[in-house]
Protein backbone atom coordinates (compact mmCIF):
# COMPACT_ATOMS: atom_id res chain seq x y z
CA UNK A 1 0.00 0.00 0.00
CA UNK A 2 3.11 2.23 0.72
CA UNK A 3 3.00 2.78 -3.27
CA UNK A 4 -0.27 4.42 -2.88
CA UNK A 5 1.14 6.98 -0.59
CA UNK A 6 2.73 9.56 -2.60
CA UNK A 7 -0.57 9.22 -4.84
CA UNK A 8 -0.15 13.26 -6.01
CA UNK A 9 -2.95 13.36 -8.75
CA UNK A 10 -0.74 13.59 -11.93
CA UNK A 11 -1.49 10.01 -12.63
CA UNK A 12 -1.06 6.74 -10.94
CA UNK A 13 2.83 5.53 -9.20
CA UNK A 14 1.79 2.15 -10.09
CA UNK A 15 0.08 0.13 -12.97
CA UNK A 16 -0.67 -3.35 -12.48
CA UNK A 17 -2.82 -5.52 -14.54
CA UNK A 18 -6.11 -6.31 -13.08
CA UNK A 19 -8.18 -8.60 -14.71
CA UNK A 20 -11.60 -9.26 -14.08
CA UNK A 21 -13.65 -12.51 -14.82
CA UNK A 22 -17.47 -12.38 -14.86
CA UNK A 23 -18.78 -15.94 -14.96
CA UNK A 24 -22.47 -15.41 -13.58
CA UNK A 25 -25.32 -14.17 -15.15
CA UNK A 26 -27.09 -10.82 -14.00
CA UNK A 27 -30.08 -10.11 -11.51
CA UNK A 28 -30.09 -13.78 -10.19
CA UNK A 29 -27.53 -12.85 -7.75
CA UNK A 30 -25.63 -9.63 -7.17
CA UNK A 31 -22.29 -10.91 -8.31
CA UNK A 32 -22.65 -8.94 -11.59
CA UNK A 33 -23.64 -5.79 -10.73
CA UNK A 34 -20.73 -5.98 -8.04
CA UNK A 35 -18.36 -6.79 -10.26
CA UNK A 36 -18.85 -3.84 -12.41
CA UNK A 37 -18.38 -1.67 -9.40
CA UNK A 38 -15.53 -3.03 -8.90
CA UNK A 39 -13.97 -2.11 -12.53
CA UNK A 40 -15.05 0.44 -12.45
CA UNK A 41 -13.22 1.55 -8.98
CA UNK A 42 -10.15 0.14 -10.52
CA UNK A 43 -10.60 2.11 -13.53
CA UNK A 44 -10.85 5.42 -11.57
CA UNK A 45 -7.20 4.56 -10.15
CA UNK A 46 -6.36 4.23 -13.57
CA UNK A 47 -4.93 0.45 -13.88
CA UNK A 48 -4.97 -1.72 -16.80
CA UNK A 49 -8.07 -3.24 -16.73
CA UNK A 50 -9.33 -6.07 -18.61
CA UNK A 51 -12.54 -7.74 -18.59
CA UNK A 52 -13.77 -10.88 -19.18
CA UNK A 53 -17.28 -12.74 -20.24
CA UNK A 54 -17.26 -16.25 -19.85
CA UNK A 55 -19.83 -19.13 -19.06
CA UNK A 56 -23.22 -17.13 -17.44
CA UNK A 57 -21.56 -14.25 -17.32
CA UNK A 58 -21.77 -13.46 -21.07
CA UNK A 59 -25.72 -13.16 -20.64
CA UNK A 60 -24.93 -9.67 -18.50
CA UNK A 61 -23.77 -8.14 -21.83
CA UNK A 62 -27.05 -9.64 -24.04
CA UNK A 63 -28.98 -6.64 -26.07
CA UNK A 64 -32.77 -5.28 -24.92
CA UNK A 65 -32.64 -6.36 -21.41
CA UNK A 66 -35.97 -5.42 -20.13
CA UNK A 67 -36.11 -5.60 -15.99
CA UNK A 68 -39.39 -3.37 -15.23
CA UNK A 69 -41.22 -6.23 -14.37
CA UNK A 70 -38.80 -7.68 -11.83
CA UNK A 71 -38.18 -4.51 -9.98
CA UNK A 72 -34.39 -4.72 -10.63
CA UNK A 73 -32.45 -1.68 -11.92
CA UNK A 74 -31.04 -3.01 -15.69
CA UNK A 75 -27.72 -1.96 -15.23
CA UNK A 76 -26.09 -2.92 -18.95
CA UNK A 77 -26.29 0.09 -19.98
CA UNK A 78 -23.14 0.69 -17.87
CA UNK A 79 -20.87 -1.54 -20.16
CA UNK A 80 -21.30 1.37 -22.70
CA UNK A 81 -19.95 3.44 -20.28
CA UNK A 82 -16.43 1.87 -19.39
CA UNK A 83 -15.29 2.71 -22.42
CA UNK A 84 -15.67 6.41 -20.76
CA UNK A 85 -13.53 4.99 -18.14
CA UNK A 86 -10.67 4.00 -20.92
CA UNK A 87 -11.72 -0.21 -19.82
CA UNK A 88 -11.64 -1.17 -23.27
CA UNK A 89 -10.44 -4.51 -23.13
CA UNK A 90 -13.09 -6.48 -23.21
CA UNK A 91 -13.26 -10.59 -23.83
CA UNK A 92 -16.05 -12.57 -24.94
CA UNK A 93 -14.85 -16.19 -24.91
CA UNK A 94 -16.13 -17.80 -27.63
CA UNK A 95 -17.44 -21.15 -26.56
CA UNK A 96 -19.23 -19.96 -23.81
CA UNK A 97 -20.95 -17.86 -26.33
CA UNK A 98 -22.18 -20.03 -28.85
CA UNK A 99 -22.97 -22.61 -26.36
CA UNK A 100 -25.60 -20.62 -25.40
CA UNK A 101 -26.83 -19.71 -29.26
CA UNK A 102 -25.19 -15.85 -28.95
CA UNK A 103 -23.18 -14.25 -31.43
CA UNK A 104 -21.82 -10.57 -30.31
CA UNK A 105 -23.98 -8.91 -32.36
CA UNK A 106 -26.42 -9.86 -29.32
CA UNK A 107 -24.34 -7.85 -27.06
CA UNK A 108 -24.59 -3.98 -25.98
CA UNK A 109 -21.18 -3.22 -26.31
CA UNK A 110 -18.36 -4.78 -28.98
CA UNK A 111 -16.18 -6.83 -27.47
CA UNK A 112 -13.28 -8.94 -28.82
CA UNK A 113 -14.62 -12.44 -29.03
CA UNK A 114 -11.80 -15.03 -28.02
CA UNK A 115 -11.21 -18.71 -27.76
CA UNK A 116 -10.08 -20.40 -24.26
CA UNK A 117 -6.54 -20.86 -25.73
CA UNK A 118 -6.30 -17.14 -26.74
CA UNK A 119 -7.72 -16.55 -23.37
CA UNK A 120 -5.54 -18.74 -21.36
CA UNK A 121 -2.66 -16.44 -22.63
CA UNK A 122 -3.76 -12.73 -21.70
CA UNK A 123 -5.32 -14.35 -18.11
CA UNK A 124 -2.08 -15.63 -17.47
CA UNK A 125 -0.33 -12.51 -18.05
CA UNK A 126 -2.20 -10.59 -15.50
CA UNK A 127 -1.16 -9.21 -12.67
CA UNK A 128 -3.98 -9.85 -10.51
CA UNK A 129 -7.18 -11.55 -11.59
CA UNK A 130 -10.62 -11.17 -9.58
CA UNK A 131 -13.22 -14.15 -10.74
CA UNK A 132 -16.93 -13.52 -10.08
CA UNK B 1 -0.44 -19.04 -11.36
CA UNK B 2 -2.32 -21.04 -8.85
CA UNK B 3 -5.84 -21.29 -9.55
CA UNK B 4 -8.23 -22.06 -6.62
CA UNK B 5 -11.31 -23.94 -7.05
CA UNK B 6 -13.94 -24.41 -4.58
CA UNK B 7 -17.32 -25.77 -5.62
CA UNK B 8 -18.39 -28.96 -6.49
CA UNK B 9 -17.96 -29.92 -9.64
CA UNK B 10 -21.64 -31.52 -9.50
CA UNK B 11 -23.19 -28.47 -8.45
CA UNK B 12 -21.27 -25.88 -10.72
CA UNK B 13 -18.99 -25.35 -13.97
CA UNK B 14 -16.10 -23.72 -11.95
CA UNK B 15 -13.72 -26.63 -12.21
CA UNK B 16 -14.68 -27.64 -16.21
CA UNK B 17 -13.80 -23.34 -16.54
CA UNK B 18 -10.61 -23.83 -14.73
CA UNK B 19 -9.62 -26.44 -16.77
CA UNK B 20 -10.49 -24.96 -19.99
CA UNK B 21 -8.79 -21.64 -19.07
CA UNK B 22 -5.66 -22.49 -16.80
CA UNK B 23 -2.32 -22.08 -19.22
CA UNK B 24 -0.71 -25.43 -18.90
CA UNK B 25 1.89 -25.42 -16.31
CA UNK B 26 -0.65 -23.60 -13.75
CA UNK B 27 -0.91 -25.16 -10.60
CA UNK B 28 -4.55 -26.31 -9.55
CA UNK B 29 -5.74 -26.62 -5.66
CA UNK B 30 -8.93 -27.88 -5.26
CA UNK B 31 -10.48 -26.45 -1.57
CA UNK B 32 -13.79 -26.64 0.22
CA UNK B 33 -16.59 -28.64 -1.34
CA UNK B 34 -14.20 -29.00 -4.57
CA UNK B 35 -12.37 -30.98 -3.09
CA UNK B 36 -14.61 -34.07 -3.53
CA UNK B 37 -13.00 -34.13 -7.15
CA UNK B 38 -10.02 -35.75 -5.84
CA UNK B 39 -11.96 -39.12 -4.96
CA UNK B 40 -10.60 -41.70 -7.55
CA UNK B 41 -13.42 -43.03 -9.94
CA UNK B 42 -15.39 -39.85 -9.47
CA UNK B 43 -16.42 -38.32 -12.90
CA UNK B 44 -14.76 -35.06 -12.46
CA UNK B 45 -11.30 -37.25 -11.16
CA UNK B 46 -11.29 -38.47 -14.81
CA UNK B 47 -10.87 -34.45 -16.42
CA UNK B 48 -8.60 -34.44 -13.57
CA UNK B 49 -6.76 -37.63 -14.45
CA UNK B 50 -6.82 -36.20 -18.28
CA UNK B 51 -4.82 -33.04 -17.48
CA UNK B 52 -2.39 -34.44 -15.32
CA UNK B 53 0.36 -33.81 -17.82
CA UNK B 54 -0.46 -30.12 -18.18
CA UNK B 55 -0.66 -29.10 -14.55
CA UNK B 56 -0.29 -29.38 -11.09
CA UNK B 57 -3.00 -30.64 -9.13
CA UNK B 58 -2.97 -30.35 -5.08
CA UNK B 59 -6.15 -30.78 -2.54
CA UNK B 60 -6.42 -29.46 0.74
CA UNK B 61 -6.05 -32.43 2.88
CA UNK B 62 -8.27 -30.92 5.98
CA UNK B 63 -11.20 -30.74 3.62
CA UNK B 64 -10.99 -34.35 2.45
CA UNK B 65 -10.58 -35.16 6.11
CA UNK B 66 -13.51 -32.84 6.94
CA UNK B 67 -15.73 -34.45 3.95
CA UNK B 68 -15.17 -38.34 5.41
CA UNK B 69 -13.47 -39.02 2.34
CA UNK B 70 -9.98 -39.58 4.00
CA UNK B 71 -9.98 -43.45 3.62
CA UNK B 72 -10.99 -43.00 -0.03
CA UNK B 73 -7.96 -43.41 -2.83
CA UNK B 74 -7.66 -40.13 -4.65
CA UNK B 75 -6.91 -39.51 -8.78
CA UNK B 76 -3.30 -40.77 -8.96
CA UNK B 77 -0.80 -37.79 -9.22
CA UNK B 78 -2.64 -35.21 -7.03
CA UNK B 79 -0.76 -34.10 -4.39
CA UNK B 80 -2.59 -33.70 -0.93
CA UNK B 81 -1.47 -30.47 1.25
CA UNK B 82 -2.25 -29.13 4.75
CA UNK B 83 -3.04 -25.15 5.35
CA UNK B 84 0.89 -24.49 5.26
CA UNK B 85 1.34 -26.55 1.79
CA UNK B 86 -1.87 -24.03 0.52
CA UNK B 87 0.55 -20.71 1.79
CA UNK B 88 3.64 -22.27 0.13
CA UNK B 89 1.77 -22.49 -3.13
CA UNK B 90 0.21 -19.24 -3.16
CA UNK B 91 4.01 -17.72 -2.53
CA UNK B 92 5.59 -20.30 -5.16
CA UNK B 93 2.94 -18.71 -7.84
CA UNK B 94 3.11 -15.56 -8.92
CA UNK B 95 -0.47 -14.74 -9.23
CA UNK B 96 -3.22 -16.61 -8.11
CA UNK B 97 -7.34 -16.74 -9.41
CA UNK B 98 -9.88 -18.07 -7.37
CA UNK B 99 -12.92 -19.63 -9.65
CA UNK B 100 -15.70 -18.76 -7.44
Amino acid sequence: MDDFDEFDGDGPEVVKRFMYVNRRAPYGTVYALECLETILIAAAFEQDVSVVFMDDGVYQLKKDQDTAAIGMKNFSPTYRALEGYEVEKLYVEKESLEERGLTAEDLVVPVKVLNSAELQEIMAAQDVVLSS
Amino acid sequence: MLHIVNKSPFERNGLKSCLRLAKPGSAILLIEDAAVAAVAGSAPAKDIAARMGDFSFYVLGPDIDARGLGDKELVDGIKVVDYGGFVDLTVEQDTCQSWL
